[in-house]
């Protein structure tokens, strides 16, 4: 004997494996197994064995020959299905079929984007009327008629007593006549003010916060605001606080963040300031909670509000804020959500 | 406001630079909107030496002037006496605007060039001499612009005040500011009185006939005065800060408002009928010509300064026509005077007269500075005016001023502000403002703040004066403890916010549209003259008449926001928006009431086009599936959907208008738009829309999962082709199978409908599937067949339906 059964299996197993063609299997199979094969060969050539060791070739032998009968058809398989996918080849460049995925308005994922930070921290969430009265835009904020405050918003009037309201903050006198300290809330809203330019639309929206409790401080609001900044932002993004008027808190600050164009060198988006101006803000004003019947000597709290078109235009860069009243679809796709 | 470096100098020493002087006046809450040197129209005036003065050969008194500028020759037409070669003067080259509002221009002058104008000291604002042409230094270098060659730089600070600073409405009150956070003092004008003869009281009188409206007003009397132009560092002061000089008198009641914040008023004493003033309330009706020549009808109860017969002044606001200073006034009746800010503000605006002495009485002027205004422009007139000073002075004080004091806890302070601050601190810093604080006890301190300070009243105003002194970024930032409770988020934000996730999930991009509209929104879209919409709130001040009123749907603004698209060949929209909409009410004294409204809309391609197979047109049935789906989504299970009657559409197109409803209310509405409301809109294009009550679908919708067991058995479904009249509607023939309440039928759909060839006409043909699952077991095909029929034949009599041939 040339070889040993398990030498002549490994080949032929070899063979199969590396088969191009169902010829090629075809010609390996009748190598080995055929008639004249290898194997059938081996067969043939055991009867001139010592008759001791017949039983274990031929067994050697039929196994062997099963081996190779189960890795031609394999093999054939595999060369039919290389075959197939060679027929139902794909131009797999060609673009899918379209889905259908709209946009969420800029404005409202901003709002979802502040109101998110602020329920994090364990702010509610408030809303209020679009239309106000007199009493809650303006005195309730401690904001009498003839006081020259108002120059500081111009308002749309629906009579004497009616007005669009001009800030979220009337909210703030809404929620506190209903609820005892501790307030958390922000109040995300439209607003109107009478007034339109390349930067003013008559109509804008705001976030109004509120908090009040024991002990609250002008710090407090500090922190508070410097964690909304860091994180509606970035942590690089310094604040300023300095100080200002606004008729329903005392002290008053404008809060002012680090450019985040040019991060503070000075550019046409900051005036060459550095400086943002992004919130006002301040300690709740004793006459707005004595409106709302809260004990001035028991309560403190702070107030703060901000644009949300002014954060979204630094947010995505948008220079223009009649932009997004426009909703013309080229500009609205680019917000996805 | 505008402050000139030169003038606040004046007050208290500066030693800041320019750019760390804004800054610091910015955080001390008096905003720097912008820093200008007031000297810059002088960078194109240059330093030039007359090499040449030839005499013009067209005109006798002027000369043409070889000039030399440094880096090049030129020549100009010179008319003054006093030009000589050699000498060195400035030249305004074109385009340089004078301060008096000229231009330069280059030209030609009786036929010759003339590139710039040699300038006299006045013509530069630099002096009086008009004589001649400025003579310069000889040392100067031709070719310096004489900004830089005379060191000229006076930085001009424009401050954005808020309205509860009116003591900084002058010169003095940013000097405080200054010296407060600069830690040095303000030097205040101390004025010396000269030598008076007379006595006032001998010559005039003041009577107040409603003091609430003007608690005080003081006057003096200057005679043999002579009407003249201001000498040059008068009108220097106040052109620094942009203010025309007009002539001594007018000038000096204007620089002492802006450096004391006390507008005065002079008027002709020989005019004043009886030689006296009489300040009362305007009379209904009064009509009054006011220093500009114009008359105006007074608002009631505007204040009048009146001599003895008429008006000759709205008080606080503006003088009249008719006791004006005019070039040959010799004798003034100077007036200082408090009044009430409330009334001036409403006299300013119903006039629509907005002056700078109208601006500070509305935010309140220090009411103890009265006098020394007074006094301070008194003898600058009498000075500047070579008059005499009348001695005494009328001071009706029906109202005077009462110093008010102020009790201030150290611990509430530093509660408030976060601060830690003893009660010397916080005196230094009051001290520094010219506050005076006495300690009470350790803990208390009382406070009384200057007169001038009309906006601190409450220990709180003290706080903030504190905390900019000590300075809003040195206090630290600590976090408030608050208790961990919270409440569940509105019912309403969150269904708004499923909508919002399914329509953007389902292709539309969401929009935002002005919530007022034209006026003409309800004829435009043809709505019915009882409808609840055309009740509109009307704006009583629109910016346009397309922006007049307030929305009551959101269908207008969609429209318009598609027209845009359109127009810019944004063809296929898929838009929506949440919004409220208003609704007028009945009732004058009630808010209008917002009722929040879900409005979609889809025009164009059902598909983007791509190599997908045939792009189709968008139709009614492709807005009805996302309707349902997001009923669905909401939960909102048994809501059906009924044909609008043609009489009953407005801007919706009869026979493509249906209506959600569920038990009988309706919560929504679908269809086509109108042909004739896409004309009103401009569009050439069809749209289809969907618009629900987002309170209605709050009230029917559920977030509640109820998840029941997956079916164990399979299901097999049998179909059936029927023939009916085309009038029937489909949901007909399912509801009746759903009614039939066959346990085993699982559900039934409709898979076709057709009309035309071979049907006959008035009828279609309209195939139903019926899904059969048992709970209990595996449907024999025999038990299946059985009911399929059973069902079958009821729907055939039921309908009187026919089978396919």
């Amino acid at each position: 004997m040339e070889n040993s059964i398990e030498q002549i299996q490994d080949d032929g197993l070899a063979e199969l494996e590396t088969a191009a063609d169902g010829d090629a299997v075809n010609e390996i199979t009748v190598k080995y197994l055929g008639r004249k094969g290898i194997v059938t060969r081996f067969l043939r050539n055991i009867s001139q064995l010592p008759p001791e060791e017949r039983p274990a070739a031929g067994k050697q032998a039929n196994l062997a020959k099963k081996a190779l009968e189960k890795a031609a058809s394999r093999a054939l398989e595999r060369i039919a299905a290389l075959e197939a996918a060679a027929v139902d080849q794909l131009d797999v460049s060609l673009p899918g079929r379209p889905t259908n995925q709209g946009t969420l308005h800029p404005v409202t994922r901003i709002t979802n984007e502040i109101c998110g930070i602020f329920a994090r921290l364990g702010f509610d969430i408030a809303e209020g009327p679009e239309i106000e009265t007199d009493y809650y835009n303006f005195e309730a904020l401690n904001i009498p008629k003839n006081h020259p405050a108002r120059d500081m918003q111009d308002t749309f009037y629906i009579s004497d007593n009616v007005v669009l309201r001009t800030h979220t903050s009337p909210t703030q006198p809404r929620v506190m006549e209903k609820q005892q300290p501790p307030v958390r809330i922000v109040a995300p809203g439209k607003v109107y003010r009478c007034d339109s330019d390349l930067t003013h639309t008559p109509m804008f929206h705001q976030v109004e916060g509120l908090l009040v409790d024991r002990n609250i401080s002008f710090g407090d609001l500090k922190g508070v605001l410097t964690t909304f900044v860091h994180q509606m932002f970035d942590k690089q993004t310094s604040l300023r606080f300095r100080p200002s008027f606004f008729p329903f808190t005392e002290p008053s600050a404008e809060v002012d963040i680090l450019c985040v164009m040019c991060r503070g060198k000075g550019c046409r988006v900051c005036s060459r300031t550095g400086w943002l101006e992004v919130l006002g803000s301040g300690m709740v004003h004793p006459a707005v909670f004595e409106n709302v019947g809260y004990d001035t000597s028991k309560y403190t709290g702070f107030a703060f509000g901000m644009g949300v078109e002014r954060i979204a235009m630094l947010k995505y860069g948008v220079d223009d804020i009649r932009k997004f009243f426009e909703n013309d679809l080229r500009f609205l796709r680019q917000f996805r959500t | 406001m505008k402050v000139s470096l030169s003038w606040l100098k004046e007050y208290v020493e500066v030693n800041l630079p320019t750019e760390d002087l804004a800054d610091a006046l910015t955080m001390a809450g008096l905003e720097v909107d912008s820093v200008e040197d007031r000297y810059d129209y002088l960078h194109s005036v240059l330093v030039a030496r007359v090499t040449a003065v030839n005499p013009h050969p067209n005109a006798d008194r002027l000369t043409c002037c070889d000039i030399d500028l440094g880096d090049r020759t030129t020549t100009v037409v010179c008319g003054a006496p006093n030009v000589q070669p050699g000498m060195l003067s400035p030249c305004a080259l074109p385009g340089t605007m004078l301060p008096d509002g000229r231009t330069i221009s280059a030209g030609i002058i009786r036929g010759e060039t003339s590139d710039g104008m040699l300038c006299s000291a006045l013509e530069l604002a630099l002096g009086d001499d008009a004589a001649g042409i400025m003579a310069l230094a000889a040392d100067l270098e031709p070719g310096t612009p004489l900004n830089r060659a005379l060191k000229l730089s006076d930085p001009v600070f424009e401050i954005d005040l808020t309205p509860n600073r009116p003591d900084c409405l002058s010169i003095i009150g940013v000097a405080r500011e200054v010296a407060a956070f600069q830690g040095t003092r303000v030097r205040y004008p101390q004025p010396e009185e000269p030598a008076t003869s007379g006595s006032i009281t001998d010559q005039t009188s003041v009577e107040i006939m409603d003091p609430d409206l003007c608690p005080r007003y003081t006057a003096r009397l200057i005679l043999d005065i002579e009407v003249a132009p201001s000498p040059f560092w008068l009108r220097d002061r106040l052109l620094s800060v942009g203010l025309k000089p007009i002539s001594n008198i007018v000038d000096i009641t204007n620089f002492v408002m802006l450096e004391s914040g006390q507008p005065l008023h002079a008027f002709d004493f020989d005019q004043l009928v009886e030689n006296r003033i009489v300040v009362r309330a305007a009379d209904a009706g009064e009509t009054f010509t006011t220093l500009d020549e114009k008359e105006r009808s007074m608002p009631q109860n505007a204040l009048m300064i009146c001599d003895g017969e008429k008006a000759v002044g709205i008080g606080g606001v503006m003088g009249g026509l008719n006791s004006e200073i005019e070039p040959d006034t010799r004798r003034v009746l100077l007036e200082s005077a408090c009044f009430n800010p409330i009334s001036i503000r409403k006299t300013a605006k119903e006039t629509g007269l907005n002056t700078d002495a109208s601006h500070r009485f509305e935010r309140g002027v220090d009411p103890a500075g009265t006098v020394l205004a007074l006094n301070r422009a008194a003898y600058l007139i009498a000075e500047l005016g070579g008059g005499h000073l009348v001695g005494g002075t009328i001071d009706e004080n029906p109202h005077p001023y009462e110093q008010q004091t102020i009790a201030l806890s150290v611990t509430a302070t530093n509660r408030r502000l976060g601060t830690d601050l003893s009660a010397d601190q916080i005196m230094a810093y009051l001290a520094a403002i010219e506050f005076e604080a006495s300690t009470v006890d350790p803990e208390v301190l009382s406070v009384q703040p200057p007169s001038c300070r009309v906006d601190v009243t409450r220990p709180e105003d003290l706080s903030e004066e504190i905390a900019r002194l000590y300075g809003y970024n040195n206090i630290s930032t600590t976090f408030p403890l608050v208790p961990a409770e919270g409440r569940r988020p509105e019912p309403v934000r969150v269904l708004r916010d499923r909508i919002r996730s399914f329509m953007t999930g389902h292709g539309f991009s969401e929009t935002v549209n002005y919530s007022f509209i034209g006026s003409d929104f309800a004829g435009h879209l043809g709505l019915p003259e009882d409808d609840a919409r055309r009740a509109s709130v009307p704006i009583l001040n629109p910016i346009s008449e397309d922006q007049a009123v307030m929305r009551t749907t959101l269908v207008p603004g969609l429209l318009e926001t598609m027209h845009r698209n359109l127009a810019v060949q944004n063809k296929t929209l898929r838009l929506y928006e949440v919004g409220n909409t208003f609704l007028a009410t009945d009732r004058a004294d009630s808010l209008p009431v917002e009722k929040e409204m879900l409005v979609a809309l889809w025009t164009g391609q059902r598909s983007p086009f791509s190599w997908h197979g045939k792009v189709e047109d968008c139709d009614f049935f492709d807005i009805k599936g996302v309707a349902e789906a997001l009923l669905e989504n909401l939960g909102i299970q048994s809501a059906v959907f009924t044909r609008v009657p043609a009489k009953a559409c407005d801007y919706t197109r009869p026979g493509a208008s249906a209506r959600v409803q569920l038990a009988g209310k309706t919560i929504g509405l679908l269809g086509e738009i109108a042909p004739a409301v896409l004309k009103q809109y401009d569009l050439k294009q069809g749209a289809f829309i969907m618009e629900f009550s987002v309170a209605a679908l709050l009230e029917v919708g559920t977030e509640d999962i109820d998840a029941r067991p997956i079916p164990k058995f399979p299901a097999t479904t049998r179909d059936i082709t029927l023939i009916i009249a085309d009038s029937i509607e489909s949901v007909n023939l399912t509801d009746f199978v759903e009614k039939l309440d066959e346990t085993l039928a699982e559900s039934v759909t409709i898979f076709d409908v057709y009309t035309g060839a071979p049907i006959e006409a008035g009828k279609k043909s309209v195939s139903i599937r019926i899904t059969y699952r048992s709970a209990t077991e595996t449907l024999e095909d025999n038990a299946v067949n059985d009911l399929h029929t059973s069902i079958s034949e009821k729907v055939i009599n039921a309908f009187d339906a026919a089978l396919p041939a």
